[in-house]
């Protein structure tokens, strides 16, 4: 299985750099144009992130990056079809042309930006690795962790992670590893192990499945970096300014207190020139990016600023209840930036 | 002259009759089968008891939300809310009676083929197997007579595993017969050509085959043509299939005596007639169980399109455990995923256990 595994991943690499640089700078937009929706790549389950209710209407964080980038193109985001992908298979359907947006908390990283012909977008969520702990054992941080027994949910990079952190710290651990989150939020509940570790939105949603969730707290250290973002296809600069606006708009948008509540009426009375900009109450700014002069109005309209959907989604508004912490504006202790619109 | 009464008989020692007996013979005959009697009944104790309390006496059964499961047992309220998206997966409410009447159609439509009196029967069930599979695609998936399109993307649930189970099955068996046969063909080329086939799609395993038609496939095709996901894995679940059909098939091929294709040839049948006519009908016969046991393995493997992200039984309801409001849920949706497999793969081997009753007739001692 190792085997095909690998070979597989050099056959996918190889096949990959034949296909990579084939997009046209426009040819994305004028496709989503004519076909009259995004297609946009989602995670095939994650809760907070991506997930279907009981009607079968996607949710979640990296769905309204999609709805946004559709209310901006069209002014409706109900203009979007879904593609649910594995960890395995996204790359590919982006390259392939199968999806116009890979929006699946994918981690930004140097090899995947420039070997695979892909370009992010920007960052709708800071992640990281850290640590769940129950609140018995009277941890408060994961330094006092020498020793412990670690069940660790199986990803990509989750035990290096782990081993990298230990061994820099100079601490002893016992690794028991687990490949699905269900086995490991179990293992913590029965006692098998002192502390989970994973990324820490999953954390999050690990917590909820635990008998009393509240005897339970993510630990403040976050020993690796994994901002998630949208990726699109390298080559169609067009279309990755298109998505990367779509998310500086939501984020400009909370940073000057416009929400999908008061947006249309902000758009009309403003005297903030920076609103006005934003809004497309003043200037060409939505003629640049090649859309219509209320884009920004009708991502946040339908969508809501960065705030609201992270509140909605995964924040405090929903049952995963996640602080907002990295994830805060930038001018409130996050990292959350938007360059200005002029 | 003294005539000899027998007395009546003894009745048998109250050991080895009734319950008692059977006991007695069955569970503990020896001391060792008593020890793995009392062990076994031990475990029953420990399993059955807390099963039982768990999925009927402490379970929730009525509510809408998570917060309506107050008791230690299952949470039901949870298949229940989500009951029509593990049918139909993302099928459009108020469409979904087109996957049921596909199903109905189905059902009615073969009902006349287990009438033994049915006149005609085998040109019915050519026409049934023809016409059948052109209604259900337009049923299911529409975009022409005035039916809306739904695309192939939004089907899901038991639907789509029935979907890739009957496809499979319908296209994998003649496939597979023209594959024994072309392997045990005397000519060098279709020999040739069909052992490599087979012999190439036993050797990988199908989560492979799933793999490469997702992952690699689109690759290769030219941009903007993109093949449906849905037809990648059916014609990839077929091929691999078919595979082991033939060889199935060349089982029972095998175990016909030479002596019929002689007697066959000798009454002047052609190639086709002697195979359909004698030796096929007996070959599939025998290899009845083969055959289901193919069907069946078919049937649970469907479950692997897990892993290309189609959305099937078993990942609708993985699907529905990634909502927030039901996070936590997977041991109830696990149980009734196994219990709706159980039931359609006991129902196959009953089938087939029937059938066999039924043609195999002439070979019972």
């Amino acid at each position: 299985m190792k085997m095909v595994k690998s070979t597989l991943a050099v056959l996918t690499t190889a096949a990959v750099l034949g296909v990579s640089g084939f997009a046209q700078a426009g040819a994305t937009l004028d496709a989503v144009q004519k076909k009259g929706f995004v297609q946009c790549g989602i995670s095939d389950g994650l809760p907070g992130f991506s997930y279907a209710d009981a009607k079968g209407n996607y949710l979640g964080l990296d769905v309204d990056v999609c709805r946004a980038v559709a209310a901006a193109v069209f002014g409706d985001a109900t203009k979007v079809k879904y593609s649910p992908l594995t960890a395995k298979e996204r790359f590919t359907a982006l390259q392939s042309g199968e999806v116009d947006i890979l929006s699946r908390n994918t981690t930004w990283t140097s090899s995947r930006d420039a070997g695979l012909g892909l370009n992010f977008a920007g960052v709708n969520y800071y992640d990281g690795q850290g640590f769940l702990v129950n609140k018995k054992l009277g941890v408060s941080s994961a330094k006092e962790l020498d020793g412990a027994t670690v069940c660790i949910q199986a990803g990509t990079t989750t035990e290096l992670n782990l081993s990298d952190y230990f061994r820099a710290s100079g601490m002893k651990y016992t690794p028991i590893t687990y490949d699905t989150s269900d086995e490991s939020a179990k293992s913590v509940e029965a006692g098998r192990c002192d502390v989970l570790t994973s990324d820490q939105s999953q954390l999050y949603a690990q917590r909820i499945k635990l008998a009393a969730p509240d005897e339970y707290v993510v630990l403040p250290e976050v020993i690796s970096k994994e901002p998630l973002g949208p990726v699109v296809r390298q080559g169609d600069e067009e279309w990755f300014d298109i998505v990367r606006w779509s998310l500086y708009a939501m984020v400009n948008a909370e940073e000057m207190g416009i929400n999908s509540k008061n947006v249309e009426e902000m758009a009309k009375t403003t005297k903030n020139p920076d609103i006005a900009r934003l809004l497309g109450a003043e200037g060409e700014f939505g003629k640049d990016l090649k859309l219509p002069k209320d884009w920004a109005v009708k991502i946040v309209k339908q969508v809501g600023n960065y705030g609201e959907s992270f509140d909605r989604n995964v924040g405090a508004g929903s049952a995963l209840k996640i602080e907002r912490g990295l994830n805060a504006l930038w001018n409130k202790g996050g990292l959350q930036y938007a360059p200005p619109v002029r | 002259m003294q005539t000899h009464t027998f007395k009546p008989d003894m009745p048998p020692p109250v050991l080895s009759v009734g319950v008692l007996g059977w006991l007695r013979t069955n569970l503990f005959s020896s001391w060792f089968n008593t020890l793995l009697t009392l062990f076994a009944v031990y475990l029953v104790w420990l399993i059955v008891p807390p099963l039982i309390q768990w999925a009927f006496i402490e379970a929730d059964w009525v509510g809408t939300t998570r917060a309506d499961c107050t008791s230690d047992g299952a949470c039901w309220v949870f298949i229940q809310q989500r009951f029509g998206q593990f049918m139909y997966g993302f099928y459009p409410t108020e469409l979904r009676w087109r996957v049921d009447l596909t199903v109905w159609m189905a059902v009615i439509g073969a009902a006349p083929l287990f009438i033994p009196q049915m006149p005609r029967k085998a040109l019915y069930g050519l026409c049934f197997l023809v016409v059948y599979p052109l209604l259900a695609y337009w049923l299911l998936h529409g975009g022409f007579f005035g039916l809306s399109t739904v695309p192939t993307s939004r089907w899901g649930g038991l639907m789509l595993t029935l979907v890739i189970a009957s496809v499979g099955i319908a296209g994998a068996l003649p496939l597979g017969i023209v594959l024994a046969l072309g392997r045990r063909s005397d000519m060098p080329a279709i020999r040739v050509l069909c052992v490599t086939f087979i012999e190439f799609w036993r050797g990988v395993p199908l989560i492979t085959v799933l793999f490469m038609s997702s992952v690699m496939l689109p690759l290769f095709l030219p941009e903007g043509l993109s093949f449906d996901k849905l037809m990648r894995a059916l014609i990839g679940v077929i091929l691999f299939q078919s595979a082991y059909i033939a060889e199935v098939v060349r089982g029972g091929l095998q175990a016909i005596p030479k002596g019929q294709y002689e007697a066959a040839a000798a009454m002047g049948l052609g190639y086709w007639r002697m195979m359909g006519l004698v030796i096929l009908p007996q070959a599939l016969k025998l290899v009845i169980p083969g055959i289901v046991n193919t069907f069946i393995a078919l049937f649970k493997d469907t479950s692997l399109v897990i892993i290309i992200g189609l959305f099937d039984l078993l990942n609708s309801i993985k699907q529905a455990t990634t909502d927030p409001a039901w996070i936590g849920m997977a041991t109830e949706g696990y149980v009734f995923a196994a219990l709706i497999f159980w039931i359609f793969c006991f129902g196959m081997s009953r089938y087939s256990m029937h059938l066999e009753r039924k043609l195999n007739t002439g070979h019972k001692r």
